[in-house]
């Protein structure tokens, strides 16, 4: 067990390191960052202070020592400075963080309670109305492009039939919780959860329909056990197994989702700053956004395995 | 009666009515039929497609669609849209005709891109397993572990925003899966006798995999591949609706929803239409995945 977690965890530091100087060096290409300040001899800008900049911001070095200078900083908390404001990176992702993981914790909360009692509803009625219901969201979910049904959604329910705000969250949050509040968190975290529902759904009525068919729940019924007793007791409990592995794409599927449902949203999160930095080509700001999102990646890759190794004592640890 | 002849592998029963639905449901008709008649549209759009895509029209800004009859007659001098128009005056229905072909080339080019690097790859290090093996899947995990939209956007604005640049990196989205399931087959066809008596009777590795192992894994690969299309055609819409994708003034679904975005209260269609689109020609590849995969590889179903 303990090699297995060392194993792991040293995984989870090799893909954070490779990841980000993937990142950083791609990031690097988009041209020269000095460019923000000043076109070569623009603003009446003397090669002497260009020369000085360039050195202030360690862009004089090669990339692979500018790589490590911002790795070393990293470990000690320093994320670096925007290039547009100089403000530190840190504080940025400081601010932001929360509202992405608030849209995230909402957004993960509906696919939970939505995609696994339906799989589990599926997978019971299995052929009838109900699992048809279920199925056809859970196709719904896997062919709508998020930002399409976002745009739709803030029409109808936003724009024509005024129930919900379209969404732009400044000065609201999850915390305290109140209707005012949580109304801006209605149709963001329905975009970004149903295609993390459809996948709960899919994979809890899959277990569920083989569990459901398996010695041990026939004979449950045989010897006369109560219907649902059978069906969350007996099946549901291992059911729950597979669905536990989903965590982690689930996890990827909101990082990406959270760029393109905040921008619909006009979300300021860490997705909304994240376009804001690659569009402004501000490098530092966009590595330090990625290795955050790499992190938690990675993370709950890691928790998701030990997860999986505690509730199915059967799996091996190599 | 060329349907009865169609289900004969069916047992006869019912009405015909009864019979038909059952053929509905064990063919996927509808979305093959609408499937092929978006590739149609894509092949056929220049020449089918009532306008051209980039034709503007400043009187039909905006114009809505069809059923609208009060704005038409209010405006007497715009030519009909089907569709309605876009913030130029743009046919939509002409832009979506020709949407199809952008959506159906890059994500089949990508497909195909990533379809034959994963598999090599998977081939590899499936029958090779040890370092290679180990390299290839360390890889794979690194690459899966990367925000791929973030890594789109920057080589998006690398490389600039072109439709080739687009195909590049729906292919780098596309491999990674390919590699991971065909490994897995590998690791098991490769144990299986008639290897190892093709190897007893010299066959060269080559020909163990191209012809012994490759066979079997095309299973595998066929579905794999329908069942990612229609992520890709997301994937590239997404691009293009957020600014990092297919360039303006192309026809890309994507592009055209963004472009519809600051007219949303006043003028729905420029959005919906294209969006509706992606939405229809993904539902049809996601039905169409699916019942390959139940068919030919129902082990894959948890995918």
């Amino acid at each position: 067990m303990q090699k297995f977690i060392a194993r792991r965890l040293l995984f989870m530091l090799f893909s954070v390191f490779g990841a980000t100087a993937v990142v950083f060096s791609m990031s690097r290409m988009t041209g020269d960052p000095m460019l923000l300040y000043a076109k070569p001899g623009g603003y009446g800008l003397t090669p002497e202070q260009e020369a000085f900049i360039r050195k202030k911001l360690g862009l004089d070095r090669p990339l692979v020592v500018q790589y490590f200078m911002w790795l070393n900083n990293v470990v000690h908390g320093d994320l670096g400075k925007t290039l547009l404001d100089e403000r530190a990176v840190t504080k940025i992702i400081g601010e932001k963080w929360g509202n992405t993981m608030q849209l995230g914790l909402a957004a993960g909360i509906f696919s939970v309670l939505v995609g696994v009692p339906l799989g589990v509803l599926s997978a019971v009625k299995r052929g009838t109305v109900w699992d048809f219901m279920g199925r056809t969201f859970a196709l719904l979910g896997m062919a709508t492009p998020q930002f399409w049904i976002g745009l739709m959604f803030i029409f109808f329910f936003g724009v024509k039939l005024h129930w919900l705000p379209t969404g732009t969250k400044y000065g609201y949050e999850a915390f305290p919780m109140s209707w005012d509040n949580i109304r801006h968190f209605i149709l963001p975290a329905i975009v970004l959860g149903w295609y993390p529902a459809a996948g709960f759904l899919r994979i809890t009525r899959s277990a569920m329909l083989e569990i459901l068919d398996s010695e041990f729940v026939k004979f449950a019924r045989a010897k006369g056990v109560r219907g649902q007793l059978v069906i969350w007791k007996h099946a549901f409990r291992n059911a729950i197994i597979p669905p536990l592995t989903l965590i982690a794409v689930t996890l990827t599927g909101f990082i990406t989702g959270a760029v393109v449902v905040e921008q619909v949203f006009a979300w300021p999160g860490l997705g909304s700053m994240a376009i804001y930095a690659v569009f402004n080509n501000d490098f530092p700001l966009l590595t330090g956004i990625t290795l955050i999102f790499i992190m938690l990646f990675a993370t709950a890759n890691f928790l998701a395995d030990l997860a999986y190794g505690y509730l199915d004592p059967r799996i091996r640890y190599e | 009666m060329a349907e009865a002849k169609a289900v004969s592998g069916l047992r006869r029963v019912g009405t015909l009515a009864q019979r038909g639905w059952r053929f509905n449901v064990r063919w996927p008709v509808l979305p093959s039929f609408i499937l092929v008649a978006l590739i149609l549209t894509a092949i056929l759009a220049p020449w089918i497609a009532p306008y051209s895509p980039y034709k503007t029209d400043l009187l039909a800004r905006n114009a809505p669609p069809f059923w609208y009859s009060g704005w038409y007659a209010e405006n007497p001098d715009v030519e009909k849209h089907f569709l309605g128009a876009d913030y130029v005056g743009r046919d939509l229905l002409s832009r979506i005709m020709h949407g199809a072909r952008i959506s159906l080339t890059v994500s089949a080019i990508a497909i195909l891109a990533g379809m034959l690097v994963g598999s090599t790859l998977g081939l590899l290090a499936g029958y090779f397993g040890g370092l290679v093996d180990e390299v290839i899947t360390r890889f794979v995990d690194i690459w899966l572990s990367l925000p791929f939209i973030l890594i789109a956007m920057v080589a998006a604005i690398v490389l600039g925003t072109s439709t080739n640049v687009v195909m590049g990196v729906l292919a780098l989205l596309a491999w990674s899966v390919f590699v991971r399931n065909v490994r897995a087959e590998v690791l098991s066809l490769k144990t299986r006798d008639y290897v190892a008596l093709a190897r007893v009777a010299g066959a060269s590795t080559s020909r163990i995999v191209l012809s012994h192992l490759l066979p079997g894994v095309v299973n595998t690969i066929v579905v794999i591949a329908t069942l990612r299309v229609g992520q890709l055609i997301i994937a590239e819409a997404t691009l293009s609706y957020l600014g990092a994708g297919i360039p303006s003034p192309t026809p890309a679904w994507g592009l055209m929803v963004s472009e519809g975005r600051d007219y949303l209260s006043t003028a729905w269609w420029t959005s919906l239409f294209p969006g509706a689109a992606i939405f229809i020609l993904v539902m049809a590849l996601n039905f169409i995945g699916d019942w390959f995969r139940d068919r030919m590889d129902p082990r894959l179903r948890q995918l």
